[in-house]
């Protein structure tokens, strides 16, 4: 158990490490002469126009919860997946049914225009 | 017997901290080598030549690269919030240098009668005579792909630049849209498999029984959306040049902007790695040569690939993008994973 985990902790530090290195050094030893123009948001060289943290499309929330639910029935596939075998004819329709359900939701989803982007 | 440090043996911590750092270097060096390959290969094929100044044939290119990055000048935009401005190439490098912890590079290989799986996260048992790994490594590798999407949503939403702002959204949606059929798509592997362990994974594979021949379909779906998943063309829409600058890292310059181009072709490395892993058998090979250099030249050719795939098709519109992801491959993985079940079932007993 210990075996198997310690190293991806180990790693972890190392790239911890190395990415923290590597933006501290080269912030050390590059240059820095700040203006104002020079600091304000890129806007193909005109004058920035009011902030960037206005509303957005309402389509991108849509797909981050369709995300979340199709995600945790993905999840839920996995175990099943692995015991499939073991599971034998009860596990295929058990799924089966659950495979069934899911597709109902996504043709309602689909029907309804959540996937559509015009 | 050694003397043991939290029930292991010395040994074992210093197979660990080698195959770490060689690890490291490994996928870090073929990062920065990847850059030069990609400019070296797409220009022969537009019938350019390349780099060819740095070095014999521009061999020197990623070195150059890196130094000049290190001696640029560190711009923080004065309304960005800065602290998650700094952290987000961070965010998005560190998962992508971890990912490839628990991918077998090859069998084990004995080394002064000590056994070592050519694997990080991985241990030889050497009373029980086999390999121990971590049990859930398909879920960490997604795990860690869904970690890298914060980096860049973190970098577009902290910048505030309408460009950052535009091109972080666009790839977070596209990201969770895809990893959602790559996740699907390699569901009718562990059906085959029984087991989310990538060295078991590989073990099942030997004598030339990849599942890429037993799963054509899942295999197709799982490399486009990795494709996907990591922003490569022809669905690198949060960096469309001509419509968001640079995207989620227009406002980043110096080895912070660097970070991301690391990430993303590190991130290339473990997708090219976990394919390989998953669908084309691993380290097996024929015997003349070691495991190690057949799992590798696998990666590259899939490396090879996805700067084929860059030289030759044109981007994708945002909606055709999510069309294909939503409305084809979502529904397509569902029917493979009942007709596999149905096959495994009915058919292959």
């Amino acid at each position: 158990m210990l075996g198997a985990y310690l190293p991806i902790l180990v790693l972890v530090v190392i790239a911890c490490l190395f990415g923290l290195g590597s933006v501290v050094f080269s912030s050390l030893i590059g240059q820095k002469k700040p203006s104002q123009v020079k600091l304000a948001p890129y806007e193909c060289g005109c004058e920035p126009v009011g902030s960037a943290r206005e509303r957005f499309s309402i389509k991108f929330y849509l797909i981050a919860m369709l995300f979340i639910l199709f995600d945790i029935e993905a999840v839920f596939m996995y175990p099943w997946a692995v015991l499939f075998k073991r599971l034998g004819m009860f596990g295929l329709v058990e799924m089966g049914l659950f495979i069934v359900i899911l597709f109902v939701g996504y043709v309602y989803v689909w029907k309804k225009g959540a996937l559509e982007w015009e | 017997m050694d003397t043991l440090i939290l029930g292991l043996p010395v040994a074992y911590y210093i197979a660990m901290v080698a195959k770490v750092l060689v690890a490291f270097v490994f996928v870090l060096l073929t990062v920065a080598y990847a850059t030069y390959a990609e400019r070296k290969i797409i220009g022969h094929m537009q019938v350019r030549l390349g780099p060819m100044r740095t070095g014999w044939h521009g061999l020197l290119q990623p070195i150059a690269d890196g130094v000049k990055l290190f001696f640029k000048e560190e711009i923080i935009p004065s309304q960005a919030s800065k602290f998650a401005f700094l952290i987000a190439p961070l965010v998005a490098l560190i998962p992508a240098f971890i990912s490839f912890a628990v991918i077998p590079f090859g069998d084990s290989v004995t080394i002064g009668g000590y056994t070592v799986p050519l694997q990080i996260a991985a241990y030889y048992d050497q009373a029980g005579k086999q390999v121990f790994d971590v049990n859930v490594g398909v879920l960490y590798i997604l795990a860690m792909a869904s970690l890298g999407v914060y980096g860049i949503v973190l970098a577009g939403w902290a910048s505030n630049s309408k460009y950052s702002l535009l091109g972080g959204l666009r790839s977070a949606a596209q990201m969770i849209s895809y990893e959602l059929a790559a996740g699907l798509a390699i569901i009718s592997v562990f059906m085959l498999s029984e087991s989310l362990s990538l060295h078991k994974i590989v073990a099942d594979q030997a004598g030339g029984a990849w599942y890429a021949f037993k799963q054509p379909l899942a295999f197709v779906i799982f490399f486009i959306c990795s494709l996907a998943e990591i922003n490569r063309t022809p669905f690198d829409l949060p960096e469309a040049e001509t419509e968001l600058v640079s995207g989620f890292c227009t406002e980043y310059s110096s080895m912070k902007y660097a970070m991301f181009f690391m990430a993303e072709y590190a991130n290339m490395i473990t997708v090219c790695a976990v394919t390989t892993t998953l669908f084309l058998g691993g380290w097996h090979g024929p015997a003349f040569l070691p495991g190690w250099f057949w799992f590798i030249a696998k990666v590259y050719f899939l490396i090879f690939l996805c700067m084929w795939i860059r030289a030759t098709y044109p981007r994708y519109r945002y909606d055709q993008l999510m069309r294909l992801g939503w409305k084809v491959f979502l529904p397509l993985t569902l029917v493979n994973v009942v007709a596999t079940g149905l096959w495994v079932m009915f058919i292959s007993k």
